[in-house]
């Protein structure tokens, strides 16, 4: 049991998680979609972040050049894992990209369709088609 | 005279320190001439520029080939900084192989012809379509080749964010939905590699492929190592569009402009695909990925009803893009099969197929791009009688077509034989069977073309006798498309000899 209570920001990086992705399932509007997806991300980066620390770790930042005094430094002070957190910097980067790239779609697909929820887009979707193969209809059936 | 020579000599010992960057440069080249190309705010400009970038990205990657087959991995260290320390990028068989798909595919796209109505862009600003492409292109190659799986991650992203911008140019407005969703079923691949990676991280403290796979033989602990394969395997799933995550797919392709399609349908899925045969084989290994984690049956079954369900769905589509798009996720079955069926031949079937694929549906989008050129329309019905109007692009399309179905003679044939075998192999007689039912329905989706270009009159309302023959330079890159998949069909031994290589170097040396 204080297994799983010690390991509880992993349990907290998957509870964000499910949030995330469920708001990316349930909701219709396209922003709250990508909101869902952001908190997804950052579930994930929550996850390398927490992975990266160490219990009383400080940042891992050599205070001399001295051979001798980086010996002893590294012997009495803890350092945090600094490789998650640097990989990380490079997820948060594309995570901006992914989300301005997603709301510049709302943006034009708000402009054609002037709505941003998707089932109202994907029906005007269906009613064009309906429409366009109602006309080809009626063009063939004056054809003949 | 004498200073002409010297000249000389300095240029080939410039080019020689020049080819030991080659490994880097195959990335940086198209990586740099993508902002150049935003840049000249020229569309023709942006279009030499990206050609020249690709063609000596295609000449560095022949090369690097070449240097692989004769000497064996070529490694690379970023930055001066030994692996696993360092990035290194590393070329064996299996990725050069790859790469060397890619661009190929992404230099003979580029001088093809398109038709100005089949993007979104305002006129005179198509310079940014190559900037973008360019992007994709590198990061595609970026994927291929690095040594680093958060590089992976990094090329990976890199790869998809510019394919959602290519799928969202497309000229209809259904084109941004499909690239909405695209991207955020993308997204979530992503991130499903990325918690894979970090897992591999917490067992391992390492990023190295090769260095992972080392210290993957002392991990005993299964539990995390499955959660992390499982999240590997979905993330790359879903940009591979395995059977139940393919949903993004048929839009995408549907509504993408056809040059887009062609070019993602023969190299993204294809790299997402190197990217599963890396972490099943290389770096979880066969044994563990098939006899601990059981792989055969879960891919297995998805295979087949891939290889159902996409050529099912071809049969009944009304638009020739859509077709192609739910043939590919057929293809995409029988390349996954080759991996679940865990035997050598069937490896080596999966792998021409990865190739033969690209050439395939490459070839048969741009010939889609040409009807669109000249018709206007990609609807089926549409193109009734059109094989009289343009006998050289639909005569390209039934050569393709019967490679799709596996005819003997075409590259379809070479990959169903190895697929076939491997089944036999592995006495798995109901999967050879299916193996080749499925193909009949390949058939019957490839006949419908075949009918309604040259055995039925032309819709009314559609004046045929106006539509003519593509230009030159739309009709040359699909027949040396179509030419290629039945060189490849006959002579087998430049890609299944390469292919048999590379499945050898993964399944561990033992043929």
């Amino acid at each position: 049991m204080s297994s799983y209570l010690g390991l509880w920001h992993y349990h907290a990086c998957i509870l964000l998680m499910m949030v995330g992705l469920f708001a990316v399932i349930s909701r219709q509007h396209l922003v709250k979609k990508i909101l869902g997806l952001t908190i997804t991300q950052v579930s994930v980066i929550m996850f390398f972040v927490a992975m990266g620390k160490v219990r009383g770790g400080t940042a891992p930042i050599l205070e001399t050049m001295n051979h001798d005094a980086v010996a002893r430094q590294a012997q009495d002070v803890v350092f945090s894992n600094p490789i998650p957190h640097v990989l990380m910097l490079t997820a948060i980067v594309v995570g901006v990209a992914t989300n301005a790239l997603a709301l510049s779609f709302v943006v034009r697909i708000k402009e054609s369709y002037g709505t941003a929820e998707e089932d109202e887009v994907l029906a005007a979707d269906h009613a064009a088609s309906v429409a366009e193969s109602a006309k080809e209809h009626s063009l063939e059936s004056e054809a003949t | 005279m004498f200073g002409l020579l010297s000249t000389w000599s300095d240029w080939a010992t410039s080019l020689s320190t020049l080819s030991e960057h080659f490994p880097v440069l195959v990335v940086v080249v198209p990586m740099l001439s993508a902002p150049l190309c935003f840049l000249s705010r020229n569309g023709r400009a942006a279009r030499g520029i990206s050609f020249f970038a690709l063609l000596s990205c295609l000449l560095m990657v022949i090369h690097l080939l070449g240097r692989v087959l004769d000497e064996g991995v070529v490694s690379y260290r970023l930055g001066g900084w030994p692996p696993p320390l360092g990035i290194e990028y590393r070329y064996d068989q299996i990725n050069a192989f790859v790469a060397l798909i890619v661009a190929f595919v992404a230099t003979v796209v580029v001088p093809f012809g398109q038709n100005k109505k089949a993007f979104r862009v305002p006129a005179g600003r198509t310079n940014v379509i190559y900037a973008v492409y360019l992007l994709c292109t590198s990061g595609l190659l970026g994927m291929c080749v690095t040594g680093d799986l958060f590089n992976v991650y990094v090329f990976l992203e890199i790869s998809s964010l510019s394919a959602y911008t290519l799928v969202a140019i497309g000229a209809e407005r259904r084109a941004m939905m499909s690239a909405f969703s695209y991207l955020t079923m993308g997204t979530i691949g992503g991130l499903f590699f990325l918690i894979g990676i970090g897992m591999l991280y917490q067992m391992t403290g390492t990023l190295n492929i090769v260095d992972l796979s080392m210290r993957l033989y002392d991990v005993s602990s299964v539990r995390t190592l499955s959660v992390a394969f499982a999240t590997l395997f979905v993330g790359v799933s879903i940009k591979l569009a395995v059977f139940p995550l393919h949903q993004w797919l048929p839009n995408a392709y549907t509504y993408a402009p056809p040059k887009v399609s062609a070019f993602l349908a023969a190299t993204a899925t294809k790299v997402a695909f190197y990217v599963m045969l890396r972490i099943i084989f290389t770096i979880f290994g066969r044994e563990r990925s098939f006899e601990q984690m059981n792989l055969d049956r879960i891919l297995l079954p998805l295979s087949i009803a891939a290889m159902f369900m996409g050529s099912i769905a071809a049969i009944y589509q009304t638009n020739i893009k859509r077709l192609l798009a739910f043939s590919s996720i057929a293809q995409i079955g029988y390349m996954t099969l080759g991996i679940s069926l865990d035997s050598l031949t069937g490896l080596v079937g999966g792998i021409v197929h990865l190739f033969n694929h690209a050439l395939m549906k490459g070839g048969l989008f741009l010939a889609v791009a040409c009807i669109l050129f000249r018709l206007g329309s990609v609807k089926i019905d549409d193109m009734r009688g059109i094989g009289r109007r343009m006998p050289w692009t639909m005569g390209a399309v039934v050569v393709l077509g019967l490679g799709l179905v596996g005819v003997p003679g075409t590259v379809g044939f070479v990959s169903k034989w190895y697929l076939v075998l491997g089944a036999l192999e592995r006495e798995l007689y109901v999967v050879a069977f299916l193996t080749l039912v499925s193909s009949l329905l390949a058939v019957v989706y490839v006949w419908r073309l075949v009918e309604v270009a040259w055995f039925s009159d032309p819709k009314p309302g559609i004046r045929m006798a106006e539509v003519r023959e593509a230009p030159l330079t739309m009709v040359v890159p699909v027949w040396a498309l179509a030419a290629a998949t039945i060189y490849f069909g006959i002579f087998t031994e430049h890609s299944a000899g390469v292919a048999r290589l590379a499945a050898a170097q993964l399944f561990g040396g033992t043929p």
